[in-house]
C-alpha cells in the first residue's frame, strides 16, 4: 500500500537525518539491533529510562550550581553519569556537551559550568523531541501494517 | 539472621531484573550484571538475553554480594542453586566500586573461580592494570558490544574445566596505552596464537593473573 511505503520512507529519511546531524551515533543502531519479537519495545524502554535519568540529573545539577559553595566533585559525578547514559543510547550531542561540562568542573569554573548546563539542557531537549518524533513515526508505520527497517 | 536474609532474597526481584523465567539449562550461561545506571543495566540485560544468557541484573555491589550470599548473613539457602557463570560489573558505582566488588569475590573461596569482567566508560590504564592484577578476567570499555558478549560466552564455555593460569591477548582499540602496557609484559608470556586483528571498533583486554602481570611485590 502506498501509505505504508510512504510512511516507511519518511521514517528512514528522518532516522538518517538524525545520524547525519550528529544527534545519534552508531550506538543507537546497536540498540535497534537488540530489539526483537521477544522485546519489541526495547528501544523505547531504554530511551524512556534515559529520559528519566537525565531529567533527574539535570535537576540535581541545577540545584548543585545554585549552592553558595559549589561542590564540583558532586557535579562532576552527575555529569559523568549523564555522559555515560547518553553514550549508552547513542545520544552523541548530549554526550559531547557533557564532555565539555566536565572540563569546566575540573577547572572549578562556576560560570563555565552554568553555561555548560544550559548547553546540555538544550541538547537534551532537542534529543528528546527528536526521539519522540522518531518513535511517533515508527508507531505510524506499525499501525499502517508496515515494519520498522532494521539498521544494517 | 537466616530469616532476614531470606526476606531480603525474596524482596530482591523488585530491584533485580531476572529475565528468562524458565530455569536455566546447564548450557545456558547465568550472568550476574552489576551497574548503578538504569540505562546501562537495561542495555546489558538485553545484550545478554539476545545472546541466550540468563541474566540477573542488580544495581550495586552490595546487592550483588547479597545475591551471592556473601553479605555476611548466614543463610540456609545453598548458593549452589544460583550457579553464576560470569559476573559483569561496572567500575564506577557509588558505595562499593566494581573494583571493591571484584576483591570481595576473589577473597571468597566459594566464588573466586567465577570470572569477573569490569566495564567502564573510562579507558584509564592504571585502572585497567589494577583490575587485572586483582584477578579480573577482562576490562571492557563501554559501550559493551554483542561481540564482547559472544567472546565471553565462548571463553567460558571453552574454559570451564581448563586451568586458570592461561593468559590471552585479545582485541582492543588501538591507542598509545596499549603499546606501553604490552611492552611491560614479558614476550614469552604472550600467547601469540590468540592474537586477533583489530578493527576500529574492537576492544582489547589483556587478561592476566595478578602474580604475573608486572614485576611488583
Amino acid at each position: 500500500m502506498d501509505g505504508v511505503v510512504q510512511l516507511q520512507r519518511q521514517l528512514v529519511d528522518y532516522t538518517a537525518s538524525l545520524f547525519h546531524e550528529g544527534f545519534l551515533d552508531e550506538q543507537f543502531n546497536q540498540l535497534q539491533q537488540l530489539q526483537d519479537e521477544n522485546n519489541p519495545d526495547f528501544v523505547v524502554e531504554v530511551v524512556s529510562l534515559f529520559f528519566e535519568d537525565s531529567e533527574r540529573l539535570l535537576n540535581e545539577l541545577a540545584k548543585a550550581l545554585e549552592q553558595q559553595s559549589v561542590d564540583f566533585k558532586r557535579i562532576d559525578a552527575h555529569v559523568h553519569q549523564l555522559k555515560g547514559s547518553s553514550s549508552s543510547i547513542g545520544a552523541q550531542r548530549v554526550q559531547k556537551a557533557c564532555i565539555a561540562f566536565r572540563n569546566y568542573c575540573d577547572e572549578q569554573n562556576t560560570e563555565g559550568c552554568l553555561k555548560c548546563l544550559q548547553q546540555v539542557k538544550h541538547e537534551y531537549s532537542l534529543m528528546k523531541t527528536k526521539l519522540e518524533t522518531l518513535f511517533k513515526l515508527q508507531r505510524r508505520v506499525l499501525a499502517a501494517g508496515g515494519s520498522i527497517p532494521k539498521p544494517i | 539472621m537466616a530469616a532476614a536474609s531470606e526476606v531480603l532474597r525474596r524482596s530482591l526481584p523488585e530491584e533485580v531484573g531476572v529475565s528468562n523465567g524458565s530455569s536455566s539449562t546447564s548450557e545456558e550461561l547465568h550472568v550476574l550484571a552489576v551497574d548503578d545506571s538504569h540505562v546501562d543495566r537495561k542495555f546489558i540485560e538485553q545484550l545478554l538475553k539476545i545472546s541466550s544468557c540468563k541474566v540477573t541484573a542488580v544495581e550495586s555491589g552490595t546487592r550483588a554480594l547479597q545475591y551471592l550470599g556473601l553479605d555476611g548473613e548466614k543463610n540456609s539457602v545453598g548458593f549452589n542453586d544460583l550457579k553464576v557463570n560470569l559476573i559483569m560489573t561496572d567500575y564506577s558505582m557509588p558505595g562499593m566500586t566494581g573494583y571493591e566488588l571484584l576483591r570481595k569475590i576473589k577473597e571468597s573461596s566459594a566464588f573466586r573461580e567465577i570470572p569477573v569482567v569490569i566495564m567502564s566508560s573510562e579507558n584509564i590504564l592504571a585502572r585497567i592494570d589494577r583490575c587485572l592484577e586483582e584477578g579480573a578476567e577482562e576490562f571492557i570499555v563501554k559501550p559493551v558490544k554483542l561481540s564482547d558478549v559472544k567472546r565471553l560466552k565462548d571463553f567460558i564455555m571453552r574454559g570451564e574445566g581448563e586451568e586458570n593460569g592461561k593468559r590471552r591477548i585479545l582485541k582492543r582499540k588501538m591507542e598509545d596505552d596499549v603499546f606501553s602496557l604490552s611492552s611491560q609484559l614479558p614476550a614469552s608470556d604472550l600467547v601469540s596464537s590468540e592474537l586477533e586483528s583489530s578493527t576500529p571498533s574492537s576492544t582489547l583486554y589483556i587478561s592476566t593473573k595478578r602474580t604475573k602481570l608486572l614485576d611488583r611485590d
